[in-house]
């Protein structure tokens, strides 16, 4: 389709050129930057408290860790989240719902595993209830301890950041 | 379908839902009105009881403390009795003040978990923030004492693993009269609150009579006035000699049960207190175990207040038996079977937490009321997934 | 709580015993709905544990209720217990007796494959569907060790 616009032609269709213009404008500096920082910033988890970890997480939300100064705001709904942290042991019942909410979540999102139980099942390391989470979802971190402290957390929230700025993700 | 089953949807909550833990409630609701509602957990069953098997009697002790990990010094108190009574040992004096210090603490910070879960379900975020901000001081107190925040393994059969640090008595009082300053703020803003009054006064009453039918236990069963308590039915470690007061409300409520946990925050402290007091000198560890230190780590441990844990505990076999104990967690009576068979791991540990009694109390309480009160009475049980899927 | 264990088995032809923390008389299984019921009527009205014991050696599996009651005067507890063969575990329920041990039979029955006749609802509780038929706390499922 050849159109003319005030002076201007454009060639192929109109939508499609749009769309990779504007990509090609995102991803050059300083938008991506931009928007690299706007990620790091605004990392809403989805409140999946799986197991005991979940109250070193919410201890790690409590005013005296206070994660929400790294805009980490604990939201209700995956459909508005980006962070998910699998905070403990995850059973095989709720593997399945751990991909459900995973595939609720928009792009781009991030997966967390908290807790000595979601690296390679903890202490509950031969139950046969129980699933690695590194097998079904694509974990960017691992946070070490049993429960980890709320200082762990925030420096993996730290940690992740950097990484969005970085544009790694 | 019958004409009102027409009109009922089936409404599914969780398992991921913003509270703690993670359960599925199964409501059939008419509109707005809850016809009926059928908990559905095992969404956290970590297999604690099989895995108990497996592992040696030592090893157990962390494992029972992770499904409550709100008020773990309690649940590794009751394995720790179980244990003892299969030997047929008793703690020293000075270990079981301790064990009772630490346990009263773990059930204040627990409480304040449950004030906090039930506030943020209530909607008051401000509740939540301020009651796990609270926490932070009592768990800086356990960590003193401990060394870990929350999952402590403090308890081990034949006495407790470290000895009080100077200076407890006053820090701890310290933190007390914080938090019962704080608790007046509390009522001001959350107790007394009269949306948070409107929302849980004559919601979810569970009569007196159903209470002890369904076996219900803790909080839940004193707010309806059943007077029953284990530390006061089957006393254990320091509460004979402590000067110990049931808690209990009349109405049944979800106010009540509110109300029964705050009294009980201060009954802890009161405890806590006179605890601290009372506690008398001596060794932590039972000599059964100590003698098989050698000699000098006996000196260092003596120097340092600490204990060494000997291979005799490491590697214990307890010949064939059986012994049941029980201890009163925060959320309720907890209870430990048992059985032994010669070999170093259990033959059979059966482990009945408090929460695992609560659940019929979903499909008891939350009916013919409000969708909005589903999560009033949900906060008001303290109800702890990981704790009743174990 | 001793001499209750101690009629209860006069009574119906069991034996009784103490263990640290309860008392207990053992009767066979065709008793225990009658059992229950004299517990019942002396006044403990609800049940703390439901536990099944895996005795492959005996060919049997062990069925503990401890029972007991918030009334003051009759708080320690009482265990009802029997044995039922290994390879056709039936028992009759004790939910009309003992309410509060429907969840608890529920997962005995789940973990072990206890099947409690007349139970009102004997589904899976805490397992993923992939366990049906499978009762993971009996002796010959194993868990790995290393």
């Amino acid at each position: 389709m050849v159109c003319g616009l005030a002076g201007t032609v454009m060639v192929g269709e109109l939508e499609r050129s749009a769309r990779s213009a504007s990509r090609w404008l995102v991803e050059r500096t300083p938008l991506r930057t931009l928007r690299d920082w706007g990620t790091a910033f605004s990392l809403w988890p989805v409140h999946f408290t799986t197991a005991c970890c979940g109250a070193e997480f919410a201890a790690a939300s409590a005013p005296r860790f206070d994660a929400e100064r790294f805009g980490f705001l604990p939201f209700v709904g995956p459909r508005q989240c980006n962070l998910m942290l699998i905070e403990g042991t995850l059973t095989r019942k709720m593997a399945r719902a751990a991909v459900w909410v995973y595939e609720q979540m928009p792009d781009p999102k991030f997966v967390m595993a908290m807790g000595a139980c979601a690296i390679d099942g903890g202490i509950f390391w031969n139950s046969y209830n129980i699933v690695r989470p590194a097998e079904i979802l694509p974990v960017e971190l691992f946070v070490p301890g049993c429960p980890p402290r709320p200082e762990a957390v925030a420096r993996a929230i730290i940690e992740l950041q950097k990484r969005v700025r970085r544009g790694r993700w | 379908m019958s004409e009102a089953e027409e009109r009922t949807i089936e409404l599914l909550i969780g398992p991921q839902h913003p509270a703690s833990g993670h359960m599925r409630l199964v409501a059939r609701v008419d509109g707005d009105v809850v016809v009926e509602l059928r908990p559905d957990i095992g969404y956290v069953h970590r297999t604690v009881e099989k895995l108990a098997e497996v592992k040696t009697y030592l090893q157990v002790v962390p494992l029972v403390e992770r499904p409550a990990l709100a008020d773990t010094a309690n649940h590794n108190l009751g394995y720790v009795l179980a244990v003892e009574r299969l030997l047929g040992v008793e703690a020293p004096p000075r270990a079981q003040y301790l064990r009772t210090v630490l346990a009263e603490i773990s059930r204040i910070h627990s409480h304040l978990y449950g004030l906090g879960i039930l506030g943020i379900m209530l909607g008051s975020s401000t509740a939540f923030m301020w009651c796990f901000n609270d926490r932070e001081p009592l768990i800086d107190l356990a960590q003193e004492l401990t060394g870990a925040r929350l999952t402590y393994s403090y308890m081990i059969p034949g006495g407790v693993r470290r000895d009080l640090p100077p200076g407890f008595a006053e820090r701890a009082e310290k933190v007390f009269r914080y938090l019962e300053r704080r608790l007046k703020d509390y009522e001001r803003l959350y107790f007394r609150n009269p949306v948070v009054r409107a929302r849980t006064e004559g919601v979810g009453v569970l009569t007196r009579e159903d209470a002890v039918r369904l076996g219900v236990v803790g909080p839940n069963l004193r707010a309806s006035g059943v007077a029953y308590d284990v530390r006061e039915a089957d006393p254990y470690e320091a509460y004979p000699d402590l000067d110990f007061h049931v808690v209990t409300r009349e109405e049944g409520d979800c106010a009540a049960r509110m109300w029964v946990r705050v009294d009980e925050i201060r009954e802890s402290m009161r405890l806590v207190r006179e605890a601290l007091s009372k506690i008398p000198d001596g060794p932590i560890l039972h000599e059964r175990f100590s003698k098989a230190i050698p000699p000098k780590w006996r000196e260092w441990m003596e120097e340092k207040r600490r204990v060494k844990i000997p291979a005799a505990m490491v590697s214990l076999r307890i010949p064939p038996g059986e012994a049941l104990s029980r201890v009163e967690a925060a959320r309720g009576e907890l209870t430990f079977y048992l059985v032994s068979d010669g070999s170093p791991n259990p033959y059979r540990m059966r482990m009945v937490t408090p929460s695992f009694r609560n659940v019929v109390l979903f499909r008891h309480l939350i009916r013919d009321c409000r969708v909005a009160d589903i999560p009033a009475i949900y906060g008001s049980l303290d109800y702890f997934p990981p704790e009743a899927d174990r | 709580m001793r001499e209750l264990a101690e009629r209860v088995a006069s009574e119906l032809g069991g034996e009784s015993g103490e263990s640290p923390g309860f008392a207990w008389v053992r009767v066979p299984p065709e008793k225990m709905l009658e059992a229950a019921r004299m517990i019942r009527e002396a006044g403990l009205e609800h049940v703390k544990a439901v536990t099944a014991i895996d005795r492959p050696e005996e060919g049997e599996i062990e069925v503990v209720y401890h029972a007991s009651s918030y009334e003051p005067g009759r708080r320690g507890v009482l265990a009802l217990r029997t044995s039922v063969p290994r390879d056709d575990p039936r028992l009759p329920s004790l939910v009309g007796v003992w309410p509060s041990a429907e969840y608890m039979e529920r997962e005995q029955w789940e973990m072990l494959g206890v099947v409690f006749e007349g139970h009102p609802r004997l589904e899976r509780l805490l397992l993923p569907e992939d366990f049906e038929g499978v009762h993971p706390l009996r002796k010959d499922y194993e868990v790995r060790t290393a």
